[in-house]
């Protein structure tokens, strides 16, 4: 048994402890926003926050998870309200969208440590998480933007 | 609630037993259609005996929601906006209360076309143009004359606005959902007028995505996401080789896995079924397998190479002759002969392949994201046993198609319903990322020999081209549309159909062995023939001393919708200027799928050979436009996928065994490497083509040709080797 806490929620699950934390979110608990894309940390389609880091959910066994804070894509808002998403609406990021949760949780962690990245701040933390539909020119500008909409609405 | 409509004789019926008394437009809107519902298991048998009629796409509920069902599957290319948009432009609809909703598999739903539903060749829009825009229409109609009876007025006194019913003298104003129960009694005209374009509202202005807020909070659901009360999760061993056949295998250790359930012999090879994908993944780690690797046991793709070649220095099935080449490359003033190489492609979705079927008794549910729904469920029901009426295909959101989500033999739909049968529980089948690239289905090959030949002013007297590659129409139902004169149209497309005004031109093709699983991969023949064709002009124009934009463009006198997009994309580019200090600029042209594009790449090459493509700046001409946004959209796409493989992309093979496995050694475009892209659409009211694909085909051979700009050494061989271009 190990119990973890993902989005603020306890849970206790029954499951090999070298399970990926993958499978563990997406088939124990439910939360399939985030995604299987390769299953080697190529991608990022996987990419969560434990203890606010991203980490790629994938090669993550749950047992690392244990004890610490889990939040996924469900996790982030509950009604598309960060300005992470804010801004991927405005800027009509997706396309086929199944990596855009990874890119998103992705983009969480840069503009904590970021708040006003520039073009190559961006590559550099962005360059982990394919997409196949090609949406980098939106998400960069969507990255951008979040970091305005941050600014305006936290006041620091 | 009853979902089930008897449609009766008229092409648009009426029910007020439905959706709570809404108004239905067409003939049942299946709940399993819904996507909302799409990983529901089904409750309710299928509507046995219901007809279907055309033109089932509109459903308004007393809520004033605009639901449009989309036969079209949205895999990234904006169907799910640029559909309802038709809809909603002749309904004067409030575009906040429309909605789409997946249509499920039914003839009614079937490519206004291609006569089966399906989603591919760039077709989505133009193809229901008409028909989608005439079901908005007639609803419009509907509800004019549903006020007009209400109000007692008439129905020319009466004008629509924003999902409301105006009367004009009054200015008494009901909304759609206020008016649908009784519109739902009235006969549909069977004639409307549709709008003229001049007075669109909604068509041709840049409109938000309908599926983007579920594409920010991990809502959406993908195939992989359908989720069945006491579903089993399945991994499947195939044959390493393809053509392979397994001899023995032995399943002891992989039983022995904790959550391992089943291990089942399928047609394909041999499925591991678990409690979920990490014990079905060990458990298939686990199995002994024996496999005898068939006829591809050799494969080797540095023989192939040699093959292909062999073949290209004989005659092939001729695809198109004008003039005599042979006489004009004889006493022509110069000529060039070169050859142009491009490897097997996966299509690398980033959603690896993956089905849910549920095989009961009595009926079949397959819940995936297809692009080829028509097939996918005839195939279901031959492996289930079952009639195809009790046989459903619920459409979920694609995670990428490319094309490899249109199967003909449906083999991911055909390994799910055999192993929920075998197991007699609902099963979802997980390809790995190394099964998918493994997979095969791939972008053939292609080996393109060229001669061409100039007079003494310079002007282009003589083309051949002799094409190699594996066709993967034959054998398959589509080869008698697609095959003629022993030629496989999607080998030579873009090719065949040289636009430039050459008077003695020749292309031939051959027909390599097969035995790779090939197919359709976005911009499917073009994706190689304009990279020879584009990259060989160029060659041209350099031995006629010619610039390559000038060179093109007067030889496109009898193409105008080539030569603007082309005039509009070196404008923008500031082609004639000199580029960024250490850059080379290079542009290419093509039509596929019925557009006209034209691309211009500034590229520079650093000593160690490594490319990198700085702005690609693009013109497209796809006739009138629904949604810019989705155009520009798609093109920066379309740009992505090709520069992926122009210079990072090969399949190979060794030993009969596919060499790559993941994005490690099958690297996609990252956001480091993302050029900025800037388009341009060229305004055109003439024939509307499509958007998804031709995008691909102008962008290697652009990048190409910039290289040779700013290096002088020509590339030939894709993906692009820094090895061969360091100074």
């Amino acid at each position: 048994m190990i119990t973890l806490n993902v989005n603020q929620k306890e849970h206790t699950v029954d499951v090999s402890p070298d399970t990926p934390l993958l499978w563990v979110l997406r088939e124990t608990l439910g939360l399939t926003g985030t995604k299987f894309g390769c299953g080697m940390a190529q991608c990022g389609a996987c990419t969560v926050h434990l203890d606010g880091d991203a980490v790629r959910s994938c090669v993550t066994p749950v047992s690392r998870a244990a004890g610490k804070q889990v939040t996924t894509i469900e996790g982030l808002s509950p009604d598309n309200s960060h300005p992470l998403q804010k801004a991927w609406i405005a800027e009509d990021v997706p396309q086929c969208g199944y990596c855009q949760s990874g890119q998103i949780m992705a983009a969480v962690v840069l503009l904590r440590e970021k708040p006003r990245p520039t073009d190559d701040d961006i590559d550099d933390a962005m360059a982990g998480n394919i997409c196949r539909c090609g949406t980098y020119q939106r998400i960069r500008r969507a990255i951008h933007l979040a970091a305005t909409l941050s600014g305006e609405g936290g006041g620091k | 609630m009853s979902e089930i409509l008897n449609l009766s004789r008229r092409q648009f019926l009426k029910s007020s037993a439905l959706a709570g008394g809404g108004l239905v437009l067409g003939v049942y809107v299946s709940r399993l259609g819904d996507r909302a519902d799409a990983a529901q298991p089904a409750t309710a048998p299928a509507p046995a005996g219901t007809t279907f009629a055309p033109n089932a796409f509109v459903r308004i509920g007393p809520d004033d929601t605009v639901t449009v069902i989309v036969n079209h599957s949205e895999m990234g290319q904006g169907v799910y906006t640029a559909l309802p948009m038709l809809v909603a432009e002749e309904l004067d609809a409030d575009w906040r209360r429309v909605k789409s909703v997946a249509a499920p598999a039914d003839p009614a739903y079937n490519h206004t076309v291609y006569g089966i539903q399906m989603t591919g060749g760039s077709t989505s829009t133009w193809s229901e143009y008409d028909r989608l825009r005439k079901a908005g229409a007639t609803a419009r109609a509907m509800l004019v004359a549903a006020a007009a009876k209400t109000w007692d007025v008439e129905a020319i006194g009466c004008r629509t606005e924003n999902g409301e019913v105006i009367h004009v003298a009054s200015g008494r104003r009901l909304s759609y959902g206020r008016l649908a129960e009784t519109a739902a009694d009235l006969t549909p005209p069977q004639d409307v007028t549709l709008k003229d374009p001049k007075y669109f509202k909604l068509v041709g202005k840049p409109t938000k995505r309908l599926d983007t807020p579920e594409k920010t909070n991990g809502s959406g659901i993908f195939g992989i996401d359908v989720t069945l009360p006491g579903m089993l999760v399945a991994v499947v061993a195939r044959p390493p080789v393809f053509g392979g056949k397994l001899k023995k295998f032995n399943a002891e250790r992989a039983e022995a896995v904790a959550g391992v359930r089943h291990v089942v012999q399928i047609e394909r090879g041999v499925a591991v079924v678990a409690d979920g994908f990490w014990a079905a993944r060990r458990g298939r780690d686990a199995l002994q397998l024996e496999w005898d690797d068939g006829p591809l046991a050799g494969l080797d793709s540095v023989k192939q190479r040699r093959e292909y070649a062999e073949l290209a220095s004989k005659t092939g099935a001729v695809a198109k002759k004008t003039g005599d080449p042979a006489e004009a490359l004889t006493g022509a003033a110069k000529r060039i002969e070169a050859v142009y190489e491009l490897p097997y492609l996966a299509h690398a979705t980033m959603e690896p392949l993956n089905c849910v079927a549920d095989v009961r008794a009595d009926g079949c549910d397959v819940w995936t994201g297809t692009q080829f729904q028509t097939g996918d469920r005839i195939a279901a029901a031959q492996d289930a046993g079952l009639p195809l009426e009790q046989v459903r295909v619920h459409t979920t959101l694609l995670g990428g198609g490319f094309g490899r989500r249109a199967v003909i033999d449906a083999h991911f739909v055909r390994e799910a319903v055999q192993i929920s049968k075998a197991v007699k529980a609902p099963v979802k089948v997980i390809w790995t990322r190394e099964d998918d690239t493994r997979g095969g289905y791939y972008r053939p090959a292609a080996y393109h020999a060229l001669t061409g030949a100039i007079d003494e002013t310079g002007r282009p007297v003589a083309w051949q081209q002799r094409i190699v590659c594996q066709s993967f129409m034959a054998g398959t139902p589509f080869e008698v549309f697609m095959i003629k004169n022993g030629v496989d149209e999607t080998a030579v497309e873009g090719a065949a159909d040289l636009p430039y005004d050459i008077p003695n031109a020749q292309v031939e093709w051959h027909k390599a062995p097969g035995g790779v699983p090939t197919l359709w991969w976005r911009s499917v023949g073009h994706s190689h023939t304009a990279f020879a064709v584009e990259c060989f002009l160029d060659e041209l124009a350099h031995l006629a001393g010619k610039d390559p934009y000038e060179f093109r463009r007067g030889l496109l006198t009898g193409h105008p919708r080539h030569a603007r997009a082309l005039e509009v994309a070196a404008e923008a580019a500031g082609w004639g200027k000199p580029p960024p200090e250490g850059r080379g600029r290079g542009l290419a042209v093509h039509e596929s799928f019925g557009s006209f594009i034209a691309q211009v790449a500034e590229v520079s090459v650093s000593k160690k050979g490594a490319v990198r493509v700085h702005r690609v700046v693009c013109a497209i001409d796809c006739g009138p436009v629904v949604n810019p946004d989705t155009i520009a959209a798609q093109m920066e796409g379309a740009i992505v996928f090709g520069l992926t493989a122009a210079l990072h992309g090969a399949i190979t093979f060794e030993n009969g065994r596919v060499v790559q496995g993941n994005f490690h050694d099958y690297p996609m475009l990252r956001i480091d490497e993302m050029p900025v892209v800037e388009t341009h659409i060229v305004p055109s009211t003439d024939k509307m083509g499509g958007v998804g694909e031709p995008g691909v085909p102008p962008i290697a051979p652009a990048v190409c040709n910039a290289i040779f700009a700013a290096t002088g050494k020509r590339v030939r061989r894709l993906p692009i080797r820094p090895d061969e271009l360091v100074s």
